[in-house]
């Protein structure tokens, strides 16, 4: 192997060879829990990084596209806001309502914290770079973001007010209903790569033909998968355009009214977290986990191309935020219900026949006109009754 | 290792235990209902040390992501006005527990009676979720295909069940019943 | 002590325990709240049985307690479902309380 290719691998691999480096310190029966503990530092201190960095991305994101300046004025461009924001979060009163439950109102944003932070240990972020590489990696995921539901809802009741409760109650709702579509659109991947295994369906996304990587977004289904993914990911952290929840508008701060200082910095945290695990799990299942784009950049270190795929996906998800209007209650499980199920259902049929027809264009063709026919007719159908003029807002119903 | 048991399994079941208890004394409904959430995560817990990966996470997904917050919302769509006008325990709470204790008492019996003495540790099986999706597609695809039909028998049964009748119906129910 | 009558005890402790909630309190949804318990001891006996028993290559013991937990999930939406009817008419869901199934 050259000179230079042995270098870029080693780039590639660097976090591991600093793993074994650290371990070799230690007897033998102790190296699997050192490197598992290393692994579990380097997460708690790289997401929370990436956690402040986005913060700051997104204030100074939303400005912009509001036609003004974000925060510039701690430390040049306004980069270490999220400092500030921390000393203040840390330094602020805690006040806890005198009628709250308080065992269940301090426990819900530590239950939160705690589950995002375990949907990180089966995120791919380089090769060979996996914290615990689970058999049902996925299922794991999905289960983790299944119990947040309940520490919205913990916090929400608990602290004994009308807005928190039905805040939560909102929130409870919106995460189940698009946590149907969200588990039918990650389901077709595990169809076609045959399984359960994050660092499997990475790599079965790993070959090139030519330049042109074989992601699954590149496929008919997978690109319908993805789009359809990306939204119930939106829902299920109650981001924009789904933050109906927390609307500061309408329910004053949704269920974490009652929270102030360091606890409303954790759920700050949670939130921000869920969607960057969220987001991974996009990469991951949908655009090539830490694959190059084309098949000259693959020197390129793998948690590299990994970073700079989920920083593209954050920037995706402050674009929507800062441009799209809010959806409305109603309009929201209606298009859970109505629009994204049947899609996502149909794109598992579309799927099983991609398979069924094995190598060649027809597939292409067949399966692309399927799911853009299931599209225009759906939506179609749904939006019958509304008149549709050169004036008339489409969602002021 | 108390007792030949390891220190996790120890932990893992005195937290099980201490939820069930916990949802068999609250006064709070809510209370009991998250404290058997943390009996849910218990159990997945002890799945997870059976080799039982598949089993645990669908326990996670399904009783704490489905089941527990079924019984939350239903806890809340039942509220009064907000406190209990009834005391917590029924009238025959003795009897109730008197035939709790003894089934204890005749299962803890017979297990203790019949297993040998000496621990015959077998070997973990290696169960990959590929053979699991085998065997419900061979083995298993009747119950499948069965379970499928009760889900949605009992999705749209319950929305039958606990949708509020329509206003037609009531009034009709409200002159038979008056005649 | 073995592993396996461990499990056994700790399963037939949640068991007794789910079993002392459906009798002895009050409200209905506590009484679904004990009937889960039971169902959820009942799998931790399937898959101590299944992991410690003759032929785990089967899969038996585990597939019996995931469709015992699709079941279970099902039954419980039924049982709220029916319970929550029940509080729209008696504005109540005090089991001593629910003698009648007129109306």
């Amino acid at each position: 192997m050259s000179q230079s290719s042995q270098l870029w691998t080693n780039l590639d691999q660097i976090f591991v060879l600093l793993q074994h480096w650290v371990e070799s310190f230690f007897p033998v029966w102790l190296q699997p829990a050192i490197g598992t503990v290393l692994g579990v530092i380097a997460i708690v201190a790289a997401f929370p990084g990436i956690f402040a960095l986005t913060t700051v991305l997104e204030r100074k994101g939303l400005g912009r596209m509001q036609n003004r300046l974000g925060p510039n004025r701690v430390g040049p461009l306004g980069i270490l806001q999220p400092v500030a924001d921390g000393i203040k979060s840390l330094t602020k009163e805690d006040i806890v309502p005198l009628t709250a439950d308080g065992a269940v109102h301090f426990l819900a944003p530590v239950v939160l914290v705690i589950a995002v932070f375990l949907g990180f240990a089966v995120l791919p972020v380089g090769r060979n770079m996996v914290l615990a590489n689970l058999d049902a990696g996925l299922l794991f995921f999905f289960a983790i973001g299944a119990s947040t539901e309940l520490s919205i809802f913990m916090a929400g009741w608990s602290s004994r007010n009308k807005y928190s409760l039905l805040g939560a109650m909102r929130a409870v709702a919106q995460m189940i209903s698009y946590e149907v579509p969200l588990l039918l659109s990650s389901v077709v991947v595990v169809m076609i790569t045959g399984s359960l295994s994050t660092v499997k369906i990475v790599e079965a996304q790993s070959g090139f033909t030519g330049i042109f990587p074989h992601w699954y977004v590149f496929t008919p289904w997978g690109f319908a998968g993805f789009v359809l993914f990306v939204i119930a990911a939106l829902a299920e952290t109650n981001r924009s355009p789904f933050d109906l929840p927390e609307g500061e508008s309408e329910l004053v701060a949704g269920y974490f009214t009652e929270y102030s200082g360091f606890k409303f910095a954790l759920f700050f945290l949670g939130e921000y977290l869920a969607m960057l695990s969220i987001a991974g799990f996009a990469i991951t299942l949908f655009l090539g986990g830490w694959g190059a784009p084309l098949s000259g950049l693959s020197i390129l270190p793998s948690w590299a191309w990994f970073f700079a795929k989920l920083f593209c996906a954050i920037a995706l998800f402050i674009w929507l935020r800062g441009t799209l209007p809010r959806l409305r209650q109603d309009q929201l499980m209606n298009f859970a219900w109505k629009f994204m199920l049947p899609m996502s259902l149909l794109n598992l049929l579309v799927a099983g026949a991609w398979r069924f027809f094995g190598e060649g264009w027809v597939r292409w063709g067949v399966c692309s006109a399927v799911l853009l026919l299931a599209y225009v007719l759906l939506g179609r159908v749904l939006m019958r009754h509304q008149h549709l003029g050169a004036r008339s807002y489409r969602y002021a119903d | 290792m108390i007792f030949g048991l390891s220190i996790v399994f120890v932990l893992t079941s005195i937290l099980t235990v201490a939820g069930a208890l916990a949802a068999a004394l609250l006064k709070n409904l809510v209370h009991c209902a998250l404290s058997l959430t943390v009996t849910f995560a218990g159990l997945a817990l002890l799945y997870l040390q059976l080799d039982a990966q598949f089993a645990g996470f669908s326990q996670i997904l399904v009783y704490i992501g489905a089941v527990a917050i079924l019984v939350v919302f239903a806890i809340l769509l039942t509220r009064g006005a907000g406190v209990p006008e009834y005391r917590n325990f029924s009238s025959s709470w003795l009897a109730g527990l008197a035939i709790a204790a003894g089934v204890f008492a005749l299962l803890a019996w017979a297990v203790i009676k019949s297993l040998p003495a000496s621990a015959a540790s077998s070997a973990a099986p290696q169960v990959s979720v590929q053979q699991i999706g085998l065997a419900l597609m061979s083995n298993y695809v009747l119950p499948l295909e069965i379970v499928a039909v009760l889900l949605t028998v009992a999705l749209i049964g319950a929305v039958i069940v606990a949708m509020p009748e329509s206003q037609k119906s009531k009034t009709e129910s409200a002159q038979g019943g008056g005649k | 002590m073995t592993p396996l009558a461990a499990f056994l005890i700790v399963a037939a402790l949640v068991f007794a325990i789910g079993l002392a909630i459906s009798l002895t309190r009050r409200n209905a949804i506590l009484v679904l709240i004990g009937i889960e318990l039971m169902l959820n001891a009942a799998n931790l006996n399937l898959i101590a049985f299944w992991r410690f028993g003759p032929h785990p290559e089967a899969l038996t013991g585990m597939m019996f307690a995931i469709f015992s937990i699709a079941v279970a999930a099902a039954e419980a939406a039924v049982g709220l479902g029916l319970v929550i009817a029940y509080h729209r008419h008696k504005k109540t869901t005090d089991l001593d309380a629910m003698t009648r199934m007129k109306g």
